[in-house]
């Protein structure tokens, strides 16, 4: 009789005509054991068979780039020997689960993605989306999300230095977890997981395998429905103290000259790590699963093949280094065994007790996963609404107080007060500006690092919203003076097997490609989350960008504080207020509508590239760029982080009404205070870019055209009250 | 009524606490500890009197807030 019955296939993940394949490639009936593998490695998670057609389009080479997509995390040259390495991951569907240990091992996969290459990880950075503020669950989940990344992040010793919090009903069901890391490595010892050399051993590092998250991957690729709850497998749970040890020895290890390839065990764990390495070398590997350290009593193959156990790698290693690695693990702590050897043949041939339980071919496996050309609508155009639109403000002090109180624009100081952004001893700009930025230790560089997305835009005009997020951290980056170099993606959708989601996929795409190409700023790392719905209803479309930047002199970098009371507040780009979509005309007046800003990405990189000057200049006193909430936001930002007045004022010659132009989110726009406004302006000129004086700071007051005056302790206390007094409700 | 309730993580979750009693029970010289897991004790007083009537509501609290049942079980004892 049959092991394998239509509803164990189907249970597995695997369509029938997958299966079939399966069948073609194994030439025979596979066991359970080989049917968890295709599953785990055929899931929407490990293989991307919904959007690698599309992620093939985008540009991932440049002069800066040393590794693009296909390693672990993407590598950027940054000067002086030395190399970024960085990537973003989702783990968006263990954090809805278990929020706490969902978020804490989400850090912790990506830190691992960043120091089997060879880095030390530098600087975290999480993008973290939640449903309402009044649904019953968002409370326990950001608070259990939160507390994870900082329980996770501060006891590994890694600063978390950046990233975004928002709140939004369609994440309801499906919240997102995002995590970045950025490590530092040097540029000629980067460690990659291609495998190599007939009869090296294969060796497992780390903490012991239980039967953690088994069938993570595949759960990581499935809808939601209401038994969810029911068929829960065991969540991972993350040990941050292993963690540590596995770092600090992995990086000792890799000062010696005894590793071949190296990868860490994440989603799909043995499995995917195996046949990544081998596939990748082209090899075959023979596994002897009795020699992997369990942590439990009378686990299967099946079991240790897809448990998903935290703090795990796999190293290949040259022959006869094997008592160098066991002494350095065992200094630290951590499980070292020999499991199994290179072969030649091709294939993976699994053992236990003394038999061959699984044999496997590893190429047709790992590279003939069904990849998908889905059907896809594109988005239909939305109609805009225009300045003229709107009304004015009755008081546009009052509507920038209720903006800057809203759950979306509130400060988001409790989250990253949580989070130990100082460790380490390199930060030099914490959470709350522009971009966080880290000194690159024991040289006068430093890195910016940022994540950004604006899903309501992608919604409304994917192609727009993925050229507009892309932009948005082109210009975070930017506002502190560093250089943009590269991104890293985590494009979070719903059902791809709907054309009307799978279209927002490709727009979003279409969009990232105009702006990443037309900005020099290629993808050189990332991760797809789908399938992010609930009962049929899927979350906004929300790529997010996580951005890396150089500063070459630290001491020449820009934060959104003024630097003295009669400073002019320049503002740099065009403004012809457009409304559609903003947070204003959602907020104020309760409409979700209109387009998204069309982003100009010539003027994007000309306005960039004239503020990244005259900040390296030394010319800058601050700089802030403009996003959500437009021109009113950003200034009631700096006031705040400065502690000091500001009057705007609306130049005569502007026809855009007040208030589109105070909220308006024109795009590629910065604000900056300055000494010496009309330098500058004659610079502006000269390279072609708009600028206008707006504004001057001084006094203890904010004050808008158009509006009354409040004060800027008020103001603070408005913007720093939502999210404690939320957390505490 | 006193309700006494034991919080423990269930089979298979990692425990790293019980693996840093374990390890340093071993590092103290007490040879011979094969594992250690380590969970919570609470003990309430309520006013309830009736013995079902009061596990209902213990199994309520301990669903609700004393313990998170995606990771822990736990076992409830009342004593009058």
């Amino acid at each position: 009789m049959s092991e394998i019955t239509p509803e164990i296939v189907a249970e597995h993940g695997i369509n029938e005509e997958e299966y079939a394949l399966v069948l073609e490639i194994m030439g025979r009936e596979p066991n359970l054991l080989e049917l968890g593998i295709f599953s785990v490695m055929w899931s929407e998670h490990c293989s991307y068979k919904s959007s690698k057609k599309w992620l093939k389009t985008l540009p991932t080479e440049g002069p800066q780039v040393i590794m693009g997509p296909g390693e672990n995390a993407g590598v950027i040259d940054i000067g002086d020997g030395n190399a970024a390495i960085f990537k973003m991951e989702s783990h968006n569907h263990p954090s809805f689960i278990e929020p706490y240990q969902g978020a804490a091992t989400g850090v912790g996969g990506i830190l691992r993605d960043v120091f089997t290459m060879g880095a030390r990880p530098i600087a975290n950075v999480n993008a973290l989306r939640f449903g309402e503020p009044d649904h019953p669950k968002t409370r326990h989940l950001v608070s259990g999300v939160v507390a994870g990344v900082g329980g996770y992040g501060n006891c590994v010793g890694v600063p978390t230095v950046a990233g975004e919090v928002e709140f939004d009903p369609s994440y309801n069901g499906n919240i997102l977890v995002n995590a970045m890391t950025v490590g530092l490595a040097k540029a000629d010892r980067i460690f990659t997981a291609q495998a190599s050399g007939v009869g090296n051993p294969v060796v497992y590092v780390g903490s012991k395998t239980g039967r953690d998250g088994i069938h993570g991957a595949t759960m990581a690729s499935a809808e939601f429905d209401d038994d969810s709850d029911e068929k829960r497998p065991t969540v991972q749970v993350g040990d941050p103290f292993t963690e540590k040890l596995l770092i600090e020895a992995c990086l000792e290890l890799m000062q010696t000259d005894a590793i071949v390839a190296i990868q860490d065990m994440g989603a799909a764990g043995l499995t995917s790590s195996s046949f990544e390495m081998a596939s990748s070398g082209d090899m075959g590997v023979e596994l002897n699963l009795d020699q992997v350290p369990q942590r439990e009593e009378g686990m299967t193959p099946y079991e240790m093949m897809l448990s998903e156990s935290q703090e795990r790698m796999l190293i290949i290693l040259k022959p006869g280094k094997e008592d160098l690695a066991r002494s350095i693990m065992d200094k630290w702590d951590l499980d070292f065994a020999v499991i199994g050897k290179l072969t030649d043949s091709k294939r993976m041939v699994l053992k236990f007790h003394g038999d061959v339980v699984g044999d496997l071919p590893i190429k047709p496996l790992a590279h003939h996963s069904p990849e998908y050309d889905r059907p896809w609508v594109p988005t239909p155009d939305s109609d805009d609404v225009l300045a003229s639109d709107i009304q004015e403000a009755a008081d546009t002090t009052q509507a920038l107080k209720t903006l800057m109180s809203s759950p979306n624009m509130s400060s988001r100081r409790w989250v990253w007060e949580q989070y130990d952004h100082m460790v380490m001893g390199d930060t030099i700009q914490r959470p709350g500006g522009d971009a966080g930025v880290v000194r690159v230790h024991g040289t006068d560089r430093a890195l910016a690092v940022t994540s950004d997305c604006t899903p309501r835009y992608c919604k409304a005009n994917p192609v727009r919203g993925g050229a507009q997020a892309v932009a948005e951290t082109y210009r975070n980056i930017t506002a502190v003076g560093a250089t943009p170099l590269a991104i890293t993606d985590n494009m979070n959708f719903g059902n791809p097997e709907r054309p009307e989601i799978m279209g927002q996929f490709v727009g979003c795409i279409e969009g990232m490609r105009d702006a990443c190409l037309a900005l020099d700023y290629p993808v050189v790392s990332g991760n797809v989350s789908l399938y992010n719905e609930t009962n049929g209803k899927g979350i906004l479309p929300t790529p997010v960008i996580g951005g890396v930047g150089l500063i070459k002199n630290s001491d020449k970098t820009a934060t959104v504080t003024f630097g003295s009371e009669g400073e002019s507040l320049v503002l740099i780009g065009d403004s012809i207020g457009h409304v559609g979509m903003s947070i204003y005309l959602d907020v104020i007046e309760g409409r979700r509508e209109g387009n998204a800003p069309v982003v100009d990405l010539a003027a994007e990189r000309k306005n960039g590239d004239f503020v990244r000057s005259q900040i390296e200049g030394g010319f800058v006193e601050s700089c802030h760029d403009l996003s959500d909430g437009g021109l009113a936001a950003a200034v009631a930002d700096m006031a705040i982080a400065s502690n000091m007045g500001v009057e705007v004022i609306k130049p005569a010659e502007v026809e855009t009404p007040t208030t589109a132009w105070l909220f308006g989110e024109d795009q590629g726009r910065y604000l900056i205070s300055i000494g010496d406004a009309e330098s500058l302006l004659e610079a502006a000129e000269e390279a072609g870019v708009s600028a206008a004086i707006v504004g001057r700071t001084g006094g203890n007051d904010l004050t808008l055209p158009g509006g009354s005056t409040i004060s800027v302790a008020e103001l603070r206390a408005c913007n720093e009250a939502w999210m404690p007094n939320y957390m505490a409700g | 009524m006193k309700a006494r309730i034991h919080v423990t993580l269930k089979n298979g979750v990692l425990d790293p606490q019980g693996k840093a009693i374990e390890h340093t029970l071993g590092s103290l010289g007490f040879d011979g500890v094969n594992e250690a897991r380590q969970g919570k004790f609470i003990e309430l007083d309520i006013a309830e009197t009736d013995e079902a009537k009061a596990r209902e509501t213990v199994t309520a609290m301990c669903e609700k807030l004393l313990a998170n049942t995606v990771i822990e079980n736990y076992s409830i004892d009342l004593e009058q």
